[in-house]
């Protein structure tokens, strides 16, 4: 089976966002895989182990994305492909991003490929519908469970906290959502392996593709912290009485109930 | 002038969810004065039609099949893309539900599109149309324009006014017929397992439990405190991950993201993955035994105490609120 995996290096979501110069303040934060983006690492390394084939990890970035796409392959996974667009793009968009990897994934024979249902700096959720689209394949988002069974497949989708249990078949894109997986940690042997798997690191130009091609359709014209909140009352005294004080106050000072 | 916009009414249980009236007014703004045009897909929905035009639309497209019941990515897209064609509109707006969420990029990939997912608001400034979105789950706001193409945005429940219904306003229901074919996935089961009746992210008042909640059963008074307020439950990594509650109820950064007009903390230490997802509330109440609990630093109001005596008193006196109010 081929497997391939959509990766987004983000922000370390135990750091705090900070800005400078009109941009989020990179400087000494740490980075991880996006969590979700996890949970489909570790699904498509479950689905090769049942049933063979091989998973390859893609990501679209600059070249800082190594550390995160050779973590990957220490979980398992068997090859690694950057799309490097530092030196050809400024601003991209999730147009950008879905384009350059329908691209890559268009001449390639593929059966599955897994991707997290949001990264959590963007929040956008569109590149996985939208890469499915591109090669006109179908997809499910937001699964909590994956059975395939030669080309058929089963999924239980997250509906806002309902489940759906879906059939469908391979070639199929799916994004993962949380309770999908527990995904491992790289063992020791893993990372050292890893060091010998192929990463392969492409350009635009690789790809037959110049930077009008990919051009964003939206763009960022300001980035902003939410205003500070002040830390509020704590209440005092009896506990009954806090709660009645409580009860006054949301009803008649806050009025939100 | 103007542009001529699409909104989608999205049906929940035979009725149109409410965050489609704020996707309404949102699309009352994207138009500029141009015609917003309702668009609702289902398998019996056309009497719905009359709802979305009180609430701002001026005329609406219903396109209705067997095969659109249920939502499916095929089906809907097809239909929607149906309209769209026929149309021809230069703006699309969508609730940012499950429903948004799936259908909406594949929409944006067929057109070649932007999308501008998860708007809080959208004004006209400077010449432009700009949207605000939360980043980084809402620890950071950032303003987006559409630089070429359609304006497509879907937005986030809870955050844009609707306009007030106008039972006098009319206009034209039409039917589009569509041959929807080769639905690729198809649904053969629905588990129900989410709060009774209020959805998380719609819910005016959120009620969350973390590892102060102890067990599965300790969830139970804060349900009957959500119940008294029309409330939704909700829960914290920490209470998730010890299996006192469904991953579906999860707030934060990885989770839902939620924005209520009241949000109850009850045993929540408030890590900044769980801050990341509710600290936008408009009011926050913290209940926690610990006086240093980080969620406290957020809280308009604060209760050092234990929940399981606080959580019962609060829905006592709640409840003789809603008798003598």
């Amino acid at each position: 089976m081929n497997i391939y995996v959509l990766m987004k290096r983000t922000f370390d979501t135990e750091e705090k966002i900070a800005i400078s110069g009109g941009k989020i303040n990179e400087e000494g934060a740490e980075f991880i895989i996006n969590p979700y983006d996890e949970y489909a690492i570790e699904e498509a390394i479950q689905v090769r182990d049942a049933n063979g084939g091989e998973v390859t990890v893609i990501s679209v970035g600059n070249e800082e994305a190594e550390k995160q796409l050779r973590t990957a392959l220490a979980m398992g996974a068997d090859k690694a492909v950057l799309i490097n667009t530092e030196d050809d793009l400024e601003e991209g968009d999730q147009y950008t991003t879905a384009k350059i990897i329908g691209e890559y994934l268009k001449d390639k024979e593929v059966d599955l490929i897994l991707a997290g249902n949001v990264a959590i700096d963007g929040g956008s959720g569109q590149v996985g519908p939208r890469v499915a689209d591109a090669l006109d394949i179908p997809y499910v988002t937001t699964i909590t469970n994956l059975e395939i069974n030669g080309t058929n497949v089963t999924v239980t989708r997250d509906v806002e906290g309902d489940s759906e249990v879906i059939e469908t078949s391979l070639p199929l894109l799916v994004t993962a959502q949380q309770g999908l997986n527990e995904p491992r940690y790289p063992s020791l042997p893993g990372i050292m392996k890893a060091k010998k798997k192929p990463l392969e690191e492409l350009e635009l130009d690789d790809l037959d593709l110049d930077e009008d091609d990919v051009e964003a359709k939206t763009k960022t014209i300001e980035i902003y912290l939410p205003p500070q909140k002040e830390a509020g009352r704590v209440l005092e005294g009896e506990l009954a009485n806090q709660v009645k004080e409580l009860v006054q106050l949301l009803h008649s000072e806050a009025k939100v109930v | 002038m103007g542009r001529k916009v699409l909104v989608l009414g999205e049906v929940r249980d035979g009725s149109l969810r409410n965050v489609s009236f704020e996707a309404v007014a949102a699309a009352k703004t994207v138009a500029e004065g141009g015609e917003v045009v309702g668009v609702i897909l289902g398998e019996s929905v056309s009497a719905l039609g009359a709802e979305l035009i009180q609430s701002g639309a001026d005329r609406v497209v219903v396109v209705e099949s067997d095969k659109l019941a249920q939502y499916t990515t095929d089906g809907y897209s097809q239909a929607l893309m149906a309209v769209i064609n026929e149309e021809d509109p230069e703006g699309l707006v969508l609730g940012h539900t499950a429903l948004g969420k799936d259908l909406a990029p594949k929409i944006a990939s067929k057109l070649n599109s932007g999308l501008i997912s998860d708007a809080t608001a959208v004004e006209e400034a400077g010449g432009n149309l700009v949207f605000t979105r939360p980043i980084y789950s809402g620890k950071a706001f950032e303003k987006k324009i559409v630089t070429d193409g359609l304006v497509f945005a879907t937005v986030r429940p809870n955050n844009i006014a609707p306009l007030e219904k106008d039972e006098s306003r009319s206009g034209d229901v039409s039917t589009l017929s569509v041959d929807i074919k080769d639905l690729r996935t198809v649904i053969k089961e629905v588990v129900r397992k989410a709060t009774e009746g209020v959805d998380l992210s719609e819910a005016k008042v959120v009620v969350a439990g973390g590892r102060g909640v102890k067990s599965e059963e300790g969830f139970e008074p804060l349900k009957e405190l959500a119940n008294v307020l029309g409330g939704a439950v909700g829960a914290s990594r920490g209470a998730c991950d010890a299996e006192y509650c469904d991953y579906s109820l999860q707030i934060g950064q990885t989770g839902k993201v939620v924005t209520p007009d009241l949000y109850i903390a009850c045993g929540i230490s408030g890590a900044i993955q769980h801050l990341a997802g509710m600290s936008n509330s408009k009011v926050i109440v913290a209940i926690n035994k610990d006086p240093e609990a980080n969620i406290f630093k957020v809280a308009d109001y604060g209760i050092v105490g234990d929940l399981f005596e606080v959580v019962p008193m609060l829905t006592e006196e709640f409840k003789k609120l809603k008798v003598h109010s």
